[in-house]
């Protein structure tokens, strides 16, 4: 009923050059939480506001619900939006800021009421509803923008980076909590952000958006397991993707990243020739003895941050800075030298003319593996 | 030594302060003299009496010409704020082509003074018959440059987010304006309110020239009135006159600063 559908959208402003979107095509299913994510001007915000109305749409169809939606109005859409700024006015208090929208549309007072009460007992707001905006923090301010959205009760909910002002802790707790929300409602949510976290832990789907243009749309952990190309390698995972060129001989199965530093692997589908290679840090182990199937190398450290629970070190690989992420407390110093084992089964392989995908085996046992563990 | 300091800093600031104030002070005790005591040129009346201000009331119908002034300056503010506030909505919220043009033009015209378009002014109020009624001391005042200029540059730092999210709650043009945009800018309102006012009630030219019969007039002409009749002019009475005829200006200064409240826009974002 409530799904959205993108069909060969483009954006430009004018008859200018360059597009903003190109021709992006997507299906948002109807109670899916999808979430669109990029860095900052790849056009996501430019996006949402073209499925709110708040943009016209260039190029292309949009259908809500199934219907076309080019040139309804952002009010006929029956869209509920958060922006980033959270756009509260300034002169109601929260009680009047929360219920405004409802008075438009005339809706009976009793409902008001019975939607007001709900949504601020869901979201700690109870206390706050003779309060102006500006008496508020930050934190609850969002919380306000946020039960705008939910007594709204559309079917369709837009955010803009939400989160992106509050301090970590507050997001950590806010992330869990427009989740739940959105999983009690069955709300078709589309979701705008640039911090990679949100995007893993919320989304049921995301896309991965670079200067207009769709680079990958999947689960989550498909998609880092799987990254269709460079871009989305390295903007997906904290810390990145360590990449580099190496070179892979077909006919003695080696993947040569540098004369110490050979992976012996069978790639039956690639030619000879020079790609680029991804490894994420947390495939760079500790050596185990006696393990004749592992690679290791000796590497120099040149950073490292103790997390506490994890230790991250860098190092040089090649042109690249390299990461590894070791679980526990590793006390290095820069300038130690050790010894590191590579997993050859996680390595990523692109191609280097077009930085697309052409080989990835990750964890593809994985649901075998969650079967064993699940009573 | 700070308390020295401080000392002679309010001793300069009183001095300054009565060097301003002095005009007015003295109109304020010339307004208790009599007349033989304003020419021997005494600075404190002998006593306060208040017949000047009786005879003020009885030479000349100043309460009728106060009357019309209050009135003329009431519908001359409440007409700009209407159309000004409306102007600069549209050219804030509404995008049309060429309205940075069309702005430019407007503002422009804040160049040319006053005075020099008095003459078509005059004939254009002559024509449609005005002369004499209220429609011609405060109509023209309606549309000004300033106000305008005054409440976009306030409308500009309304959020666009503000009007985005009225949008998509069905808002049309004219309820985002009435319960969004002229809340949000009382401060702004306020302020013009104050100044259009001002400068109506204080205004000198125009009355004079297109109200003839004394029924019409405000005060600020009565008042020169009161000085040109008398062949010795009676400086207490005129001064008298002077004093009430200030009295609103103070009042709606008062009252006004009391509205000019700032960080109304707080809390909208962020």
């Amino acid at each position: 009923m409530s799904e959205v559908e993108l069909l060969s959208v483009s954006k430009l402003y004018g008859n200018k050059q360059p597009y903003i979107i190109k021709n992006l095509s997507v299906t948002i299913e109807s109670g899916e939480f999808f979430v669109i994510v990029g860095p900052s001007g790849c056009g996501k915000s430019t996006l949402l506001r073209m499925i709110a109305g708040l943009e016209d749409i260039s190029e292309g169809v949009l259908r809500i619900g199934g219907e076309m939606a080019n040139h309804w109005s952002p009010s006929q859409r029956d869209i509920s939006m958060v922006f980033q700024n959270y756009a509260l006015y300034p002169h109601l208090n929260v009680r009047e800021n929360i219920i405004f929208g409802l008075r438009v549309k005339k809706i009976s007072h009793e409902e008001r009421e019975k939607r007001l009460l709900e949504a601020c007992e869901m979201l700690n707001l109870t206390d706050y509803l003779n309060r102006k905006p500006r008496e508020l923090s930050g934190g609850q301010r969002q919380r306000v923008a946020l039960a705008r959205a939910i007594v709204s009760q559309s079917p369709i909910c837009l955010m803009d980076e939400p989160l992106s002002n509050l301090d970590a802790k507050l997001r950590a707790h806010m992330r869990s909590e427009i989740r739940k929300i959105q999983r009690q409602f069955g709300t078709t949510m589309i979701y705008v952000t640039h911090d990679q976290v949100e995007a893993m832990t919320m989304g049921d789907r995301m896309m991965i958006l670079n200067q207009g243009e769709i680079q990958q749309i999947g689960r989550p952990i498909d998609i880092y397991n799987h990254p269709a190309n460079t871009f989305v390698a390295s903007f997906i995972g904290s810390p990145q993707m360590n990449m580099c060129e190496a070179y892979y001989d077909g006919t003695s199965q080696e993947l040569r990243i540098n004369n110490d530093l050979k992976l012996t692997m069978a790639l039956p589908k690639l030619k000879t020739s020079t790609y680029i290679i991804g490894l994420r840090p947390e495939y760079i182990h500790i050596p185990q003895p006696n393990n004749s199937n592992q690679t290791t190398v000796q590497v120099v450290i040149n950073h490292v941050e103790l997390l506490g629970n994890d230790t991250l070190f860098s190092f040089q690989v090649n042109d690249q800075q390299w990461t590894a992420k070791w679980n526990g407390q590793w006390l290095f110093e820069p300038g130690d030298k050790i010894s590191i084992a590579l997993d050859a089964d996680a390595i990523c392989v692109f191609d280097k003319g077009t930085r697309q995908l052409v080989h990835s085996s990750i964890k593809q046992d994985h649901d075998e593996l969650q079967k064993g563990v699940l009573a | 030594m700070m308390a020295i300091k401080r000392g002679s800093l309010y001793v300069v600031l009183i001095l300054i302060a009565l060097l301003l104030f002095f005009p007015i002070i003295y109109a304020f005790l010339v307004s208790f003299m009599s007349t033989k005591e304003v020419l021997m040129g005494h600075l404190i009346p002998k006593s306060f009496s208040l017949t000047n201000y009786i005879d003020a009331f009885q030479a000349l119908p100043l309460l009728h010409s106060l009357i019309n002034s209050m009135l003329v300056s009431i519908i001359t503010t409440i007409g700009q704020i209407i159309v000004c506030s409306l102007a600069a909505y549209a050219f804030v919220f509404i995008e049309f082509r060429g309205r940075q043009f069309l702005f430019f033009l407007f503002v422009s015209t804040m160049m040319i003074p006053w005075e020099a378009s008095i003459i078509p002014n005059f004939v254009t109020v002559q024509k449609l018959g005005w002369i004499n009624h209220y429609a011609a001391l405060t109509i023209p005042f309606f549309a000004t440059a300033f106000g305008t200029f005054l409440l976009r540059q306030h409308f500009k730092t309304i959020p666009k987010e503000l009007h985005e999210a009225s949008r998509m709650a069905g808002l049309g043009h004219l309820t985002f304006f009435l319960k969004v945009v002229m809340p949000v800018s009382k401060t702004s309102l306020v302020t013009l309110g104050i100044y259009c006012f001002l400068t109506t009630w204080n205004s000198y030219l125009w009355p004079l020239l297109v109200t003839t019969d004394e029924r019409s007039r405000t005060a600020q002409i009565g008042l020169r009135q009161l000085h040109a009749q008398e062949n010795v002019t009676q400086w207490g009475v005129v001064m008298a006159g002077v004093v009430i005829v200030a009295i609103p200006t103070l009042l709606v200064l008062f009252l006004g600063q009391k509205h000019l409240q700032k960080g109304l826009m707080d809390g909208a974002v962020k």
